[in-house]
């Protein structure tokens, strides 16, 4: 796999008043990487320096070699699903889902196809019309997700999105967002709170503490050896 | 870079608007600062000055004190109607103050329903003019926006400290020292401050039921001044007073209002014991005399208008189709200067600060001291009757601009922290977020302000008695004009058309912006 291929965090350090974090290291293409750590370390913040709504204090972002700080995060190869507010409350679900494809909200019938068939691969068919207050929160995960399908953008960022669903239903959207991303070749990172998550999700994991984002490595290795800051996360 | 340039293109409009804020503000105060004629106030504007606050100071203390047994008693007491008693008290906030004063003469006054019935037991008529009747009125419509501010603080009280009260067997007078009075103490000030406020910049009531040397604020001083006897040093210099007053009781409120916050809705229900025995008939009394003093002068005025609706000269629609003009303007200009600083500084784009401050600047003048100013920048140039309604229109929308702003920015704020991030992933920026996502959003809260600032505007009777002439009056000025003229028929008859129209744009305005939000 070349270096056009990856997402390369390069030499990045985030900065707020008390934090700091340094993050150095690629992300295979295609790769479904779970970024875990103790409360506070620094997850999110990383997840959105790479969404571009975090601006480094130092180092770069580089997608296939390009660096990514020039870009606006509606101009990034990036979909990013956020812990909640994902959709707009006041829009239908179709047109949620519109806005993927087009600010102007008029889409074309081609458009409209194309949302039909997303909500159909979501489990959603039927219910374009719904508001989100109509939903469940199952179903608005779906719709998220119908949404990130239709941007195709090659990196997903996931920043527990499914942290308020039953562990059920939770598994199911995983499950969901795995089939998604193997469609569409897209490189994952997701956030989580939960080893379950990481083991069942990840076949990489990226473990944020004490400052510092480690570099992504096998999943089952490192829960089989776990390092003493995720052991003591852990507990 | 589409989201940064969006971001200066709301930076560079509330930068605009508070330049031009700043300009009619400071600038119109230079203005009489420059022109006033001597520094030092006769005695006569010591008697303005010190009546002013006289009237304020008892004014708010009396709306204080008569609302909080009327908020008590309508927290702990549930009734057929109490609902629409707490909408209806919203209403004098929106009453044309001319037909509020109205409607106390028709009650109130010497040919009025009361001193009828006292003329029954013999009793001489009451008298409404002087320090007495502005009290009186400035108490009519203040009470009830004491009453419904305490009962939100009533409201907030949570549920489960009276019943924590209630399980350690606690007295009523245990209940009040621990739970109401803290909860007084809290939200009065604000209360107070905000009448004071309200009283201090008193005009209207001051010119129909005040007057004379004993009872002339210095608002109507101002007017005096300007239109009777022509001092325009003068009138600087009394302009200059009532900002050096507006401006210091702004930053007295800044420091005295930071403690209310009590934003739940008026329909949640107050967990409070009712008492029985001599205390519900106590309760039952002080909510049948506070609607009386609510119901009665807008009653008189729905019943003597509709009579008086056939002795309508033809000159009142053209009054009134002036007013719609300059309130519809107004109200324009309001909202889009009050839309374009509440972003700028919930995206806490670069003079956010300054913006915020700029904001409720206005607070600080009065309409005449706008008035006078503009009266004097203009009155060299062109016969100030020309400006009339173009002046109205822009003095208008400057004095509704805070209450537009202080509505929109909490919902612009929450708007941002919940949504930019998403808006922006998606590249909705621009004119798209603008039409998908921020109008949409603020519908309500624009909705109501754009009611809140029209029907203030419709009803505004200030800077257009300095300014009008013969012709080219509002609604409200034709009102007064006719009241002058002893025409009280005809006047409750445009009253009635007045409040009926400023009520119109509220609901209209207010029912689109929930339309829209739903």
């Amino acid at each position: 796999m070349g270096w056009d291929a990856v997402l390369q965090l390069d030499r990045l350090v985030l900065t707020e008043p008390g934090f700091r974090l340094f993050a150095d290291f690629i992300v295979p293409q295609g790769a479904k990487v779970a970024i875990i750590g103790p409360s506070g370390a620094g997850k999110s913040t990383l997840l959105n320096a790479i969404a571009g709504f975090v601006v480094p204090t130092e180092g770069r972002v580089l997608w296939q070699g390009v660096d990514l700080a020039p870009l606006d995060p509606g101009s990034l190869p990036v979909t990013i699903l956020f812990q909640d507010q994902n959709l707009f409350p006041h829009l239908t679900v179709a047109q949620n889902l519109a806005l993927g494809l087009s600010s102007r909200l008029r889409p074309s019938v081609q458009d409209v196809q194309r949302i039909d068939w997303a909500l159909t691969r979501t489990g959603l068919a039927g219910l374009g019309d719904r508001r989100p207050s109509e939903l469940s929160g199952g179903q608005v995960g779906r719709a998220a997700l119908a949404r990130a399908l239709l941007r195709a953008r090659p990196i997903l960022l996931l920043d527990e999105p499914f942290a308020a669903l039953g562990p059920a239903l939770k598994a199911e959207m995983l499950a969901l967002v795995a089939e998604v991303a193997d469609e569409t070749g897209a490189t994952v990172l997701m956030v989580t709170h939960d080893p379950k998550d990481a083991q069942g999700f990840a076949a990489l994991t990226v473990l944020v503490a004490d400052g510092l984002a480690q570099p992504p490595v096998d999943t089952a290795l490192l829960f089989a050896n776990p390092p003493k800051a995720l052991a003591d996360y852990l507990g | 870079m589409a989201s940064r340039s969006s971001q200066i293109n709301y930076a560079m409009g509330a930068a605009i608007v508070a330049a031009l804020v700043v300009v009619l503000t400071f600038g119109m105060a230079a203005v009489v600062w420059a022109e006033a004629g001597s520094f030092w106030p006769t005695a006569t504007d010591w008697a303005a000055v010190r009546f002013t606050l006289l009237q304020a100071v008892l004014s708010a203390g009396l709306s204080c004190l008569l609302a909080v047994p009327v908020a008590r008693a309508l927290a702990r007491r549930y009734f057929v109607g109490r609902g629409i008693l707490i909408t209806l008290m919203g209403a004098p906030f929106l009453l044309p103050v001319i037909v509020a004063v109205l409607g106390l003469v028709i009650v109130f006054g010497r040919a009025g329903i009361v001193s009828d019935v006292m003329a029954l037991f013999g009793l001489p008529p009451l008298s409404i003019y002087g320090l007495h009747g502005v009290l009186l009125a400035h108490v009519f419509f203040n009470l009830p926006l004491v009453t419904r501010m305490l009962l939100m603080g009533w409201q907030a009280i949570p549920s489960e400290r009276f019943r924590l009260s209630a399980s350690l067997g606690m007295t009523e007078g245990a209940v009040y020292r621990h739970l109401e009075l803290p909860m007084l103490r809290s939200v009065l000030p604000g209360a107070a401050a905000v009448v004071f406020t309200i009283c201090l910049t008193s005009f209207v009531v001051a010119l129909t039921l005040g007057g004379g040397p004993g009872a002339t604020t210095v608002e109507l001083a101002i007017y005096k001044a300007l239109r009777f006897d022509y001092e325009p040093a003068r009138a600087a210099a009394l302009s200059l007073l009532q900002f050096a007053m507006g401006a210091g009781e702004v930053a007295l409120g800044w420091a005295v209002l930071g403690s209310t916050g009590f934003g739940v809705g008026l329909g949640r229900k107050v967990e409070m014991r009712p008492p029985r025995g001599w205390r519900f008939w106590v309760d039952i009394l002080v909510i049948f005399i506070a609607a009386s003093f609510l119901l009665l002068p807008l009653s008189a005025i729905v019943l003597r208008g509709i009579a008086g609706l056939a002795d309508l000269p033809l000159g009142m629609i053209v009054a009134l189709v002036r007013s719609f003009a300059v309130a519809l303007t107004s109200t324009v200009l309001t909202v889009v200067a009050a839309l374009l600083l509440a972003l700028a500084v919930a995206r806490k784009a670069k003079g956010a600060k300054l913006f915020d401050a700029v904001a409720t600047l206005p607070l600080a003048v009065s309409g005449l001291v706008l008035g006078t100013g503009l009266f004097l920048t203009v009155q060299p140039y062109v016969r100030p009757e020309a400006l009339a309604l173009p002046v109205t229109v822009l003095v208008n929308a400057l004095l509704s601009l805070p209450y537009v702003y202080s509505l929109l920015l909490p919902e612009a704020r929450a708007l941002h922290v919940d949504y930019d991030r998403l808006a922006r992933s998606l590249a909705l920026v621009g004119v798209a977020r603008l039409r998908w996502v921020t109008l949409p959003r603020l519908a309500r809260p624009l909705g109501f302000g754009a009611g809140l600032a029209a029907s203030l505007s419709m009803g505004d009777l200030g800077v257009i008695t300095l300014f009008a002439g013969e012709s080219g009056t509002t609604l409200p000025l034709y009102v007064h004009r006719l009241m002058g003229a002893y025409r009280m028929e005809a006047a409750a008859g445009a009253a009635l058309v007045l409040v009926v129209f400023s009520f119109a744009l509220f609901v209209l305005f207010d029912g689109m912006g929930r339309r829209v939000a739903t």
